[in-house]
């Protein structure tokens, strides 16, 4: 098998998966790149080849920049495979994947995961109604479809793209209702000064500072340092009402926008049993990684925000070291590290300013917190009083973690819920253990499986 | 854009298509995905869920959360904010879990 296997497969097409293909590509390897999504670019590049020109004046430099990164990907001769559902990958490094309802397996010598990072769940009261999406959600219907919100609409949390977001609907004309921070209102001088490297960070600490401004310029209402946020209605959002400053607020909206942060995309790390630290500094699991990219499964690297949150600019820079050290270039190899070093300096800093409060990541009783099972985290918190250890026996307690998303949108917090209650690290609690099927497949999907190679060759 | 819709669409002009909606037809905009297209019609929910049959809609858009979850031409539990919109899909919202096909019904293709 291995004399007609690909020299490296890649699963993602954003920053770090475009990447290490172009740098893989540049060192004669045959490249193979599967990626969910239609066109390449990730999230943060979403459909970056197709944006007009109004829709790269809303959404700014930063995304344009994406534009020719894409075109030399499209241009590299790796094979690319858009649409494609990964399903299952097996330690042999074999990748298991659906496109247009077909089941194909490619065959890698190398394989790498940038599947990227997805938000950080943001668990209150009324979270499940219709009305009620991700800040993330509202920035993929712009960059992917031109929408934005028809009418009132609330921003709540805190990071840098509930920011970038609200500056983005500014720029298109839309009203955004208030901005609700959750961030404490540190000090950002004082964050600065006792952050090691945050020295070097302070590029990104403008442009953050930049978008605060715009915001202000533009009289949006800011709420900062709330808290107790919940979302009102029956069967769909109409406000939202919280504490700041010591007052209680409500803002009517039938759509609200939520984001604390993002966190690596694990589901397949997982998966392969590959191992994970719980990283106190960004509040999440990270696979475990060598200096350049190796994971604790030979011949299998992660790249970019699934690896650990850096950025797309860190995801670039991962892409390429890993191609380089699967090629054998050292000199290049060196380079590249050294480049990695500077553009990781200003994390620590952006980790400090943007950690989500304890009460958002670890909710009340009342809150659901697992939508598929619907289970709740006083429900949970019983589980733990009879004895539930981790997230794998809230499955076997209540179904948690059991629904269509498999653990993706409750996982977080079910770690952080049960390490809070038993006064453990959440290190000793665990995560759920996911196994394929990853993306739902049906058996006669299933049955005609076979390998893509011929349409390799 | 339906007036209904949590949304608006900021291109001059919106190419549209024409799928099934519950067995009604449905003008949507064209090149984007089914979750999009449904969002832009004005419909505020998508699914029933299969726990307590409470309403939800599309959360994340990038294939994450489950709760776009609907039945495309037949095939239950179809990711929509994943699948391009089509002319002519057949589309219902996915109410409760899916229900296996009845022996009899399964078709040898």
């Amino acid at each position: 098998m291995s004399d007609v296997a690909i020299d490296l497969i890649i699963i993602g097409a954003g920053p770090a998966g475009m990447s290490a293909a172009l740098e893989a590509r540049a060192h004669g390897l045959s490249v193979a790149v599967l990626d969910e999504q239609a066109s390449p670019g990730g999230q943060i590049y979403r459909q970056v080849l197709q944006a007009d020109a109004r829709s790269r004046a809303v959404l700014g430099a930063d995304y344009s920049a994406g534009a020719k990164l894409a075109a030399d990907f499209s241009q590299c001769g790796a094979r690319y495979l858009p649409n494609a559902a990964i399903w299952q990958v097996t330690p042999q490094r074999e990748v298991h994947y659906l496109v247009e309802g077909r089941a194909r397996i490619l065959q890698g010598r190398h394989l790498l995961i940038a599947t990227g990072a997805f938000e950080r769940p943001m668990p209150m009261p009324g979270w499940a109604l219709p009305g009620v999406m991700t800040a993330g959600a509202g920035q993929i219907l712009l960059k992917s479809a031109a929408m934005v919100p028809a009418g009132p609409v609330v921003l709540a949390g805190c990071g840098p793209l509930l920011y970038l977001l609200a500056v983005q609907y500014l720029r298109a004309g839309v009203a955004v209702e208030a901005l609700v921070d959750t961030s404490q209102g540190r000090d950002l001088l004082k964050a600065w000064r006792t952050i090691p490297g945050a020295m070097r960070g302070w590029r990104d600490l403008l442009k953050g500072a930049g978008l605060l401004v715009e915001l202000k310029r533009a009289g949006i209402r800011h709420f900062r340092g709330a808290g107790n946020l919940r979302i009102e209605g029956n069967d769909r959002a109409n406000a939202l009402s919280f504490v700041s400053g010591g007052q209680h607020h409500r803002v009517s909206a039938e759509l609200i926008l939520l984001h604390q942060g993002v966190v690596p995309h694990t589901q397949i790390s997982r998966s392969l049993r590959l191992e994970h630290d719980w990283s106190e500094s960004q509040l999440c699991w990270v696979p475990r990684r060598n200096g350049v990219g190796e994971t604790s499964a030979a011949g299998i690297y992660i790249a970019g925000d699934g690896g650990a949150i850096g950025g797309a600019q860190v995801a670039q820079l991962e892409g390429r070291l890993v191609a380089a050290t699967i090629a054998g270039q050292r000199n290049r190899t060196r380079l590249i590290q050294k480049a990695l070093g500077r553009a990781r300096a200003a994390r620590p800093l952006i980790d400090a300013l943007y950690r989500p409060p304890a009460q958002s990541c670890v909710p009340a009783d009342d809150v659901m917190v697992c939508r598929c099972e619907e289970v709740s985290a006083g429900d949970i918190r019983r589980y733990v009083d009879l004895g539930c250890l981790g997230p794998n026996q809230t499955k076997a307690f209540g179904r948690c973690g059991m629904g269509p998303c498999q653990g993706r949108q409750c996982g977080l917090s079910v770690t952080q819920i049960i390490a809070a209650h038993r006064h453990v690290p959440p290190a000793e609690v665990g995560y759920y253990r996911i196994r394929p099927p990853l993306k739902p497949i049906t058996l006669a999907q299933l049955a005609g499986e076979s390998h893509s190679l011929e349409e390799l060759s | 854009m339906s007036a209904d819709s949590l949304f608006r669409s900021l291109a001059a002009a919106q190419q549209n298509v024409s799928i099934e909606f519950e067995g009604q037809p449905l003008s949507v905009p064209d090149k984007v995905s089914l979750a999009a297209a449904l969002l832009a019609s004005g419909l505020r929910h998508t699914r029933e869920s299969a726990i307590s049959g409470r309403p939800a809609a599309p959360y994340c858009m990038m294939g994450v959360c489950f709760e776009c979850l609907v039945q495309v031409d037949g095939q239950a539990n179809v990711q929509s904010c994943l699948v391009p919109v089509r002319a002519g899909m057949r589309v219902r919202r996915q109410c409760g879990a899916a229900a296996l096909v009845p022996v009899g019904e399964v078709s040898d293709e």
